[in-house]
C-alpha cells in the first residue's frame, strides 16, 4: 500500500504515529552523516581556538592548521614512511588471513590437530607483542621479516578463532543432509562450512585489520632507530627526539587515517559479500 | 522396478524389536508421543545411524538418489538461491548446474515455485521455504521420501495447503513416503497406513489402515469417515501411551 496508490482511491488517511515514524526516520538518515562530521569539525575548531587563545607554543601543542601545513611540507618523507608502514600492515594482514583461515580449516578437519596446536595460538595471542618483539629482532636478521612477524602475531588470532567458530557453526540438519547425499569432506568444507564461516571470518578481518596496523607500529617502535628506519612510527620517534611536535601530529594523523581506511574497506567488503543473505546486513522493515 | 520391502529389526535402546515393512507406493505415517523413536527410525533408514542389531533390507538395493529427505526445518543454505539449494543433491554428485537445470525446474514446478529460482531463502515465507526443501528432496526423483515432521512448525492454513499439495505430488510421482508426525489429523489425512509407536523402549504399538481412496480433498477432511478414522487413530495412540504407563507402574 504505497502512498500514491492510496491517493488514487481516497484522500490519504493521516495516521499520526506513522507520520511521526516517517519523520523520525528522515531525521535519523540526515543525522547519521551530518552529526559525526559536525562534531569532528567542532572538535578541530575548538582545538584551533584553544591553541590561539592560550597562545600555546607550537612545540607544545601545534594547531590543526600547522599540522596540515607540516603534512604538506614533509609529504615526501611522510608518504615514504606511510608506504613502508602500509606495506607491512597489508602483508601482515594477508599472511594472517592465509594462516588464520588455513589453521582454522586444519583445526576443523582434525580435532587432534586442534587439541595439539590451539594452546600455541592462545599463548602467542595473550603474550603482549611488545614483550616478544625484542627477542624476535634478536633472532630474525631481516628487519622487514621481523616487523612482519610481529604484526602477524597480533593480527592472526581473531581470524583463526572467528573462522574456527564459523566452520563449527554449520546447521546440523544440513550436515545430515550432506551425509545422506554422500558428500565428501572437501565438498562439505567448500559448499557448507566455508560459506557458513564467511560472516564470522569477515568479523575477524575487521578486527585483524586494525590489529595488523597496531602490530606494525608497535614493532617499529620496539625496533626503534635500529630498525629499517623509515616507517611512520620511526618518524614519530625521530620527530620526538627533535621536538618536532607538528611532524609527530602529522604522522599520527596518517596512522589514524590508515586505520580508518582499513576498517572501512573491511566493512565494505563485508557488506558486498553478505548483503544478499546474512542477517547482519539486512535492514529491518519496521 | 521391484517392490521396496524393508524389514527393520533394530534392537537399540531407543528402539526395541521394531518391525516395519514398506511397499513401493505406500504412504506410511509414524505416529507416536515424543521419545518413541520415530525420528530415530527415520535416521536409521536414512543411513545417518547404524542399528545395533537387526537389519534393514532394500529390495533392489539402495542406489544413489533413491532417497529424499525433508526435515522439520526447511534446512536451506541461506547464502544460496532457491535454484542452487535445489541443485545440492546433484551438485554433491558432481553434476553441473547446466546439466541438471531441467531437473531443478521440474522439481520447482512440482512445488509451484518455478518463478522463484533466483530468490534467496530469506525472501520467502515459511511455507515457501518448506516447498523449496521438498523440491530439493524431489530433484533426484527418489523412490523413497523421508519426512520428519516437516509441517509441524507451520501455521494450520499453510499446513493444510501443503498437505493437499503433498498428496497431489505423490499421486503424480508414485513415490513411497515415510512421514513422521505427532498429529493424528495429519496422519489420517495423508497416509494409507499409520504405524502407531509407543515409547521407552520405542516399538510399534499398533497399525491403523486408512482405507479411504485417493485423491483426498478438502471434502474428505470434513467427512464423517475422516472423523471416524481420526477417532480410531487417536484411540490407538492413547493405547500406545497407556502401554507405557502400565510398564512404568509394573
Amino acid at each position: 500500500m504505497s502512498a500514491p496508490e492510496m491517493q488514487n482511491i481516497q484522500p490519504p488517511v493521516v495516521d499520526l504515529e506513522e507520520l511521526q515514524y516517517a519523520r523520525a526516520q528522515r531525521r535519523d538518515k540526515i543525522a547519521k552523516w551530518t552529526l559525526p562530521v559536525l562534531m569532528l569539525l567542532l572538535a578541530i575548531f575548538l582545538w584551533d581556538r584553544l591553541v590561539v587563545w592560550n597562545e600555546i607554543p607550537h612545540y607544545i601543542l601545534p594547531g590543526p592548521g600547522l599540522v596540515i601545513e607540516t603534512l604538506i611540507e614533509d609529504w615526501g618523507m611522510l608518504s615514504d614512511a606511510l608506504w613502508v608502514t602500509l606495506k607491512i600492515t597489508l602483508m601482515a594482514l594477508a599472511v594472517a588471513v592465509l594462516g588464520g583461515v588455513g589453521l582454522a580449516v586444519l583445526f576443523t578437519q582434525s580435532r587432534y590437530f586442534e587439541m595439539a596446536f590451539y594452546p600455541f595460538a592462545v599463548i602467542l595471542q595473550v603474550t603482549p607483542v611488545v614483550s616478544i618483539a625484542p627477542l624476535i629482532f634478536i633472532y630474525v636478521d631481516n628487519r622487514l621479516a621481523g616487523l612482519l612477524l610481529c604484526a602477524w602475531i597480533v593480527a592472526f588470532f581473531p581470524i583463526l578463532s572467528n573462522t574456527t567458530l564459523g566452520l563449527n557453526s554449520t546447521d546440523h540438519n544440513l550436515r545430515d543432509l550432506y551425509k545422506i547425499y554422500g558428500a565428501t569432506r572437501w565438498q562439505r568444507l567448500r559448499y557448507l562450512q566455508l560459506p557458513t564461516a564467511l560472516p564470522y571470518f569477515l568479523g575477524g578481518l575487521r578486527i585483524a585489520g586494525g590489529l595488523a596496523l597496531i602490530g606494525a607500529v608497535v614493532s617499529e617502535y620496539v625496533a626503534g632507530t635500529g630498525g629499517i628506519g623509515s616507517g611512520l612510527a620511526f618518524r614519530i620517534l625521530e620527530a620526538g627526539y627533535r621536538l618536532n611536535i607538528p611532524r609527530m601530529f602529522a604522522a599520527l594523523l596518517l596512522i589514524a587515517a590508515t586505520g580508518v581506511v582499513i576498517f572501512t574497506l573491511a566493512s565494505l567488503l563485508s557488506h558486498a559479500l553478505l548483503h544478499k543473505w546474512h542477517e547482519s546486513a539486512i535492514k529491518r522493515e519496521n | 522396478m521391484a517392490n521396496v520391502d524393508k524389514v527393520f529389526n533394530g534392537n537399540v535402546e531407543a528402539l526395541k524389536n521394531l518391525n516395519l515393512t514398506v511397499n513401493q507406493g505406500d504412504f506410511i505415517s509414524l505416529l507416536g508421543p515424543s521419545g518413541c523413536g520415530k525420528s530415530t527410525a527415520l535416521r536409521l533408514i536414512a543411513g545417518l545411524m547404524r542399528q545395533t542389531s537387526g537389519q534393514i533390507v532394500w529390495n533392489g538395493g539402495l542406489n544413489e538418489g533413491d532417497l529424499g529427505v525433508v526435515f522439520q526445518e526447511p534446512t536451506l543454505m541461506p547464502w544460496a538461491t532457491v535454484e542452487q539449494n535445489v541443485w545440492l543433491p546433484h551438485r554433491l554428485r558432481g553434476k553441473s548446474l547446466d546439466d541438471v537445470r531441467g531437473d531443478i525446474m521440474w522439481a520447482l514446478k512440482m512445488v509451484g515455485l518455478e518463478n522463484f529460482q533466483k530468490s534467496y531463502p530469506r525472501e520467502l515465507s515459511g511455507g515457501m521455504k518448506m516447498r523449496v526443501s521438498i523440491a530439493r528432496a524431489l530433484v533426484t526423483q527418489p523412490r523413497l521420501i523421508l519426512m520428519d515432521e516437516p509441517f509441524a512448525a507451520l501455521d494450520e492454513i499453510t499446513r493444510h495447503k501443503l498437505n493437499n499439495d503433498l498428496l497431489m505430488l505423490r499421486d503424480k510421482l508414485k513415490c513411497t513416503v515415510i512421514f513422521v508426525t505427532h498429529s493424528v489429523f495429519e496422519s489420517v489425512f495423508l497416509s494409507d497406513r499409520i504405524v502407531v509407536m509407543a515409547a521407552r523402549p520405542g516399538r510399534v504399538s499398533s497399525e491403523v489402515t486408512v482405507d479411504a481412496p485417493y485423491p483426498r480433498t478438502e471434502e474428505f477432511r470434513t467427512s464423517a469417515q475422516y472423523a471416524e478414522l481420526c477417532r480410531k487413530a487417536s484411540d490407538a495412540l492413547h493405547g500406545a501411551m497407556n502401554q507405557h504407563g502400565e510398564r512404568a507402574s509394573a
